[in-house]
């Protein structure tokens, strides 16, 4: 579903990716994984083209690193950017009826009513200001206002960024509430066992280059990977 | 149940309508002046409404709006004086103007697309001088503008023979010229306020929204936010060139003076004050702060005479003192505005909260 070929980020004279290589098929979720600084969040931001970059990146087989990134949703690519980025004065309905912005479907109410059922503690505060939500409700509402774009193609950053452990691990099991319903998943996490117990493949970024890839379970086997980053 | 309410509605309507038909005479019995600040006021409902597009819906901070204003003036101007001999209708150069005035705002958001709060500010008020500038100094090598003298003997409007020039007779009463150009200017804020309204609850509203609170994530939605606001940018403009033609045609004479930073800054209050993004809130800044200053220009001199016998600070000084009193005082106890939006109600109490 994503292939993407050398890609390559520079900030001013800086490189943060230095041409990375990877690819997301249909209906699997796959992470990113790196320590802070490695790259992770970069190529992400570069595959939603919120970042400029070199390189190729192919969703279904069409090249999309020349589209704006507006394009991006209608094309069936979702982003929950990093920090959330929920509307912060807008309500929880809202904010999910933003996501569907691109959409003149017949199917908003029905996956409105979806995403209330996967998500109920949104339903139970869909007239409250999102910004006085806790982080967690925040991270779910983004989540959830990205499916409402009806996305082929989830890309989430850091979802577990600034949250406390027991949120974290509700926010992982609807991230796997999501993938089991068939949807293809790109997640960008710096809690490598989190990300790599929720996807079937992995990815590790140092310092702007892809060094390992394999599945997830041979990387959470993987000495090098438990030293660097399960804190072994 | 419904009916009674909507009769009710009905009838606040008609109320407000008789008054707003009827207030010019009665405001002519204090004086033709209070006709003329009233139309002045108008047009600073149709500014405040326009940079409260900028401002309010898509939350780009403008503080060189009047330049729009400006240009709205000047093409008026030329259009209709002796100066170019040229003399089109009042009805083919608003539209002129508006178009021109919403040029001006994509020129204005194309480079600053990137920046935002105070970089916007700082650009936007550059904007707003350098075309105050060009206006003082296009009188050379090609005389454009006329410079600092302005333009004079500018024409009134004229509808079907009438001019809003001099007076006339109809019905038996007496419609002066500010009588005239008040109508004619409640007419169009009509139009204004009708557009406003729809632009707040629209997709293009929804969309402002969204980039105001988080441009990421508006963009991830799907807005095209570069679009969206350009469109703001040339909307508000728009407005604000519609208020510059009116204001060229009912003062006759133009001159760089009238499009200073200061007004750009009052317009900015009048929102402010008003109420951020409720079209309804800014009207009633835009109201207040176009009397406020008037009404004390008429009251302090006599009331100091009255107590003290005599004019112990001079009425321009305790004008200006008062008014920003009254500035101080309404952001003190209204920190949203008179009559703010929901959102910005809702961003006030968040405020408050993470506070405690």
């Amino acid at each position: 579903m994503l292939e993407v070929l050398n890609l390559e980020v520079h900030y001013g004279g800086i490189a943060a990716v230095k041409g990375v290589s990877f690819n997301v098929r249909q209906g699997e979720t796959v992470a990113l994984i790196g320590a802070n600084g490695a790259g992770k969040t970069s190529t992400l931001k570069a595959v939603a083209r919120q970042l400029p970059a070199r390189g190729s990146i192919r969703l279904s087989g069409e090249e999309i690193n020349a589209l704006p990134p507006h394009r991006l949703i209608r094309k069936g690519m979702a982003l929950v950017p990093e920090g959330r980025g929920v509307f912060a004065r807008l309500t929880v309905a809202e904010n999910l009826a933003m996501g569907a912005y691109s959409r003149k479907d017949a199917g908003i109410h029905d996956d409105l009513a979806k995403i209330y059922a996967l998500l109920p503690r949104l339903k139970e505060r869909h007239k409250q200001v999102a910004g006085t939500l806790s982080g967690g409700e925040q991270q779910m509402l983004a989540l959830g206002r990205a499916l409402m774009g009806k996305p082929r193609l989830l890309l989430l950053d850091e979802p577990s960024m600034g949250l406390a452990p027991l949120m974290v691990q509700k926010v992982f099991e609807t991230i796997r509430a999501v993938a089991a319903e068939g949807m293809t998943i790109l997640l960008v996490e710096q809690n490598a066992k989190l990300a790599l117990e929720t996807a079937s493949r992995g990815y590790v970024m140092e310092s702007g280059s892809i060094t390992l890839a394999d599945t997830s379970a041979n990387l959470l086997a993987d000495p090098r990977v438990r030293q660097a980053y399960l804190g072994e | 149940m419904n009916t009674p309410m909507s009769l009710r509605k009905f009838a606040g309507i008609a109320l407000v309508a008789a008054a707003l038909l009827a207030l010019p005479f009665v405001m002519a019995l204090a004086g033709t002046a209070w006709v003329r600040i009233t139309n002045l006021a108008i047009l600073y409902i149709f500014l405040s409404l326009g940079l409260n597009i900028v401002v309010g819906y898509a939350g780009l901070l403008d503080l060189g709006y009047i330049a729009f204003y400006g240009v709205g003036a000047y093409v008026y101007a030329l259009l209709a004086s002796p100066f170019f001999g040229l003399h089109l209708p009042f009805w083919v150069i608003l539209p002129i103007g508006a178009t021109l005035a919403a040029l001006f705002g994509v020129l204005l958001g194309t480079p600053t697309l990137k920046l935002r709060g105070d970089y916007l500010a700082i650009v936007t008020m550059g904007f707003g001088e350098i075309v105050r500038i060009f206006l003082n100094n296009l009188s050379r090598p090609i005389n454009i503008t006329n410079g600092p003298q302005g333009i004079d003997r500018i024409d009134p409007v004229s509808v079907a023979g009438i001019s809003f020039g001099h007076d006339s007779t109809f019905l038996g009463l007496d419609f002066s010229g500010p009588v005239k150009y008040y109508y004619l200017l409640l007419l169009l804020l009509l139009g204004v306020i009708m557009v406003n309204l729809r632009l707040q609850d629209s997709r293009i509203g929804r969309a402002w929204q969204a980039i105001r609170e988080d441009e990421t994530a508006a963009r991830a939605v799907g807005i095209d936010t570069t679009r969206v606001k350009l469109l703001a940018f040339a909307m508000g403009a728009c407005f604000g060139g519609i208020a510059g033609g009116m204001f060229s045609a009912i003062q006759a004479f133009i001159s760089p003076e009238s499009f200073v930073l200061t007004e750009s800054v009052m317009v900015l209050s009048m929102v402010v004050l008003g109420g951020m993004g409720n079209v309804w809130g800014v009207i009633a800044g835009a109201v207040m702060l176009s009397y406020v200053p008037e009404l004390l220009r008429y009251t302090v001199g006599p009331i100091q005479t009255a107590v003290f016998g005599r004019t112990l600070i001079a009425p321009e000084v305790i004008r200006m003192l008062l008014f920003g009193l009254a500035l101080v005082l309404t952001m003190r106890f209204r920190p949203a505005g008179l009559w703010p939006m929901g959102a910005r109600k809702r961003e006030f109490a968040m405020t408050k909260l993470d506070a405690e």
